[in-house]
């Protein structure tokens, strides 16, 4: 693997992971408990649209052959996507997307801090925009988890299931492969093994505040890095890749 | 605001000096005296008004998760939020005449509220995206520019903050109509299809011909309408068939004309048989979007509850 390789899959999984979670959020459009959550969560979407766009646009100078953002987010395959599996997990009931965004926006917190100091400048640029935008986002999931957890018992239970649910997507944000070994040896790349620990303690502290209990359960779920992915992610793509697949000459 | 049993004598003076404050043009404020057919007239069309934000997220929202380009989806979303934030500019205009939103979402879904028409009509291809921007929003930025100068301020000065985004809407839509009809031939003939399904329920937002609409003569002299329904139908004509013809779309209307000596178009017959039966609850998606919006309002309700349960806590301790 070169450098450009890796630099290349690395960029796309930091891109992967914005546009599929954003399609997951916009997925709450008018579908909210009252407006203003409605508001909230279409924005986060569009934080990640943005975010995505940047990614996906410098992937695709990296790999040099001329695909622009669109191409790299709407035409290729299920096993040519490298965002982590718990992006792209169903929205389920309320409780559930908060707990994705306070597991992944937590994750991101420490990620983004790393990559602040990167040498890509492209990457560092995006870190320091983004990590605003995460604080914002791991805010409003902290305090909506505190909340339920806290508020009547089905709220507490519905918390308690979705973290129980979700516990196993957790681990592989973590994992590293060739891509990042290669690239934190070049001070691009965060070591995600070292953020790990960081991110366990932010995450017993939050839900120990909502009164919900922190899995003791070992067992995760893994794959992305390789492009494997829940049977989830083919119906979203099919969504989302639509008129881009059936009018490939049409510009939008 | 005064009670049943205030004399009448006040309450006659009170009225007449509402009647001369609007008739000189003058704004109404929350805190002034308000006739109470005044306020209610109000609170039914700023309900309605809050309401149809709302229900038009749901035919654009259909098309968010399958918009064909980031840009798009980014421009969709963010005008769905835009509509979304009017409902809520409205929302809290509204209650400023002593309703609240809960009551105004329960008359909705009781039926006693109404929303805009035109969102009872699918939006089935993405060319529909660019004809809801372009000729929903067209029709609806004509109507409320006209109310920015409406006679109860808080209605007003929403209208004033809404109509700045609204023009943007309207502009996007039709980049995404012009933008297809430069396209491939099934790009031209999607957006010419969305043409010809949303044009004449377009029109017929601005609601009955003039002369069959007698019911308005309050809301004229109160000056909450200062426009009747054909003067701004006409306005509306006007400029989105000038629109049409430079992206080459055709107008489905054989009878439209230009009339030289009112320097306006003349057009054709409008169905109101059609929209008389989608009005009172028979149109293609009249079902649909009032249970989505009570199914969405009902699954809420533990959020809500809970979130209630825990301000409450947190009070106690
Ligand atoms: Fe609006
Ligand atoms: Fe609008």
């Amino acid at each position: 693997m070169t450098q450009q390789e890796a630099l290349f899959k690395y960029t796309l999984r930091l891109g992967d992971n914005a546009l599929i979670l954003s399609q997951r959020l916009s997925e709450w459009c008018s579908n909210a408990p009252f407006i203003e959550e409605d508001l909230a969560l279409t924005n986060f979407a569009l934080d990640m649209i943005g975010r995505a766009q940047v990614l996906l646009r410098y992937a695709g100078e990296v790999e040099g052959k001329e695909k622009s953002e669109d191409i790299l987010a709407f035409r290729r395959s299920e096993r040519q996507y490298y965002n982590n599996q718990i992006a792209e997990q169903p929205n389920g009931d309320f409780a559930c997307t908060m707990v994705r965004q306070l597991f992944i926006s937590a994750f991101e917190l420490y990620l983004f801090t790393e990559l602040q100091k990167s040498k890509d400048a492209t990457i560092a640029a995006v870190a320091a925009k983004t990590l605003k935008e995460v604080r914002y986002h791991l805010a409003h999931a902290e305090d909506w988890i505190i909340r339920l957890g806290n508020g009547t018992t089905e709220s507490h239970n519905r918390v308690q299931q979705a973290v129980n649910d979700l516990w196993m997507f957790t681990g592989e944000q973590f994992e590293m492969d060739e891509t990042d070994n290669l690239l934190i040896a070049e001070g691009i790349a965060a070591d995600l093994h070292a953020l790990q620990p960081l991110w366990s303690n932010y995450i017993e502290n939050i839900l120990s505040k909502a009164t919900i209990k922190t899995p003791q359960d070992a067992y995760m779920q893994t794959g992305s890095r390789k492009g494997i992915h829940t049977e989830h992610l083919g119906h979203l793509l099919s969504d989302m890749q639509y008129l881009q697949r059936a009018y490939p000459d049409a510009i939008w | 605001m005064e009670t049943a049993q205030s004399t009448l004598p006040k309450e006659e003076m009170l009225l007449a000096k509402f009647e001369e404050k609007t008739a000189a043009g003058e704004a109404i404020e929350p805190r002034d005296w308000m006739p109470e057919a005044y306020r209610k007239h109000l609170i039914r069309q700023m309900s309605q008004h809050a309401h149809s934000e709302v229900i038009g997220m749901q035919p654009e929202g259909n098309w968010v998760t399958r918009a064909p380009s980031l840009r798009a989806r980014q421009i969709l979303l963010a005008k769905i939020q835009d509509e979304g934030g009017h409902g809520l500019y409205l929302y809290s205009a509204a209650e400023t005449l002593g309703i609240t939103r809960d009551e105004m979402i329960q008359q909705l879904h009781s039926g006693k509220a109404k929303y805009s028409n035109i969102f009872n009509y699918p939006s089935l291809t993405w060319a529909d995206i660019g004809a809801i921007g372009w000729l929903v929003d067209g029709a609806a930025i004509v109507n409320q520019v006209s109310l920015q100068r409406t006679s109860y301020a808080p209605y007003s000065r929403a209208m004033v903050r809404i109509c700045k985004e609204e023009s943007f809407h309207q502009r996007q839509g039709y980049e995404i109509m012009a933008t297809m009809m430069k396209g491939t031939a099934e790009q031209r003939e999607m957006a010419q299809d969305a043409m010809n399904r949303w044009w004449w329920p377009s029109l017929m937002m601005f609601g009955p011909h003039d002369t069959d609409s007698p019911h308005s003569a309050d809301a004229f002299r109160w000056k909450i309408k200062r426009h009747t329904n054909d003067e701004l139908r006409q306005k509306f004509i006007d400029k989105t068939v000038q629109q049409a013809e430079l992206i080459g779309l055709t107008v489905p209307d054989k009878d439209l004309r230009w009339n030289e000596a009112k320097q306006g178009y003349d057009y054709g017959k409008i169905d109101w048989e059609e929209f008389n039966r989608v009005i009172n609850g028979h149109g293609p998606c009249n079902k649909q979007r009032l249970s989505h919006h009570i199914r969405v309002h009902n699954e809420g309700a533990w959020v809500r509850e809970a979130a209630e349960a825990y301000k409450q806590k947190q009070k106690n301790n």
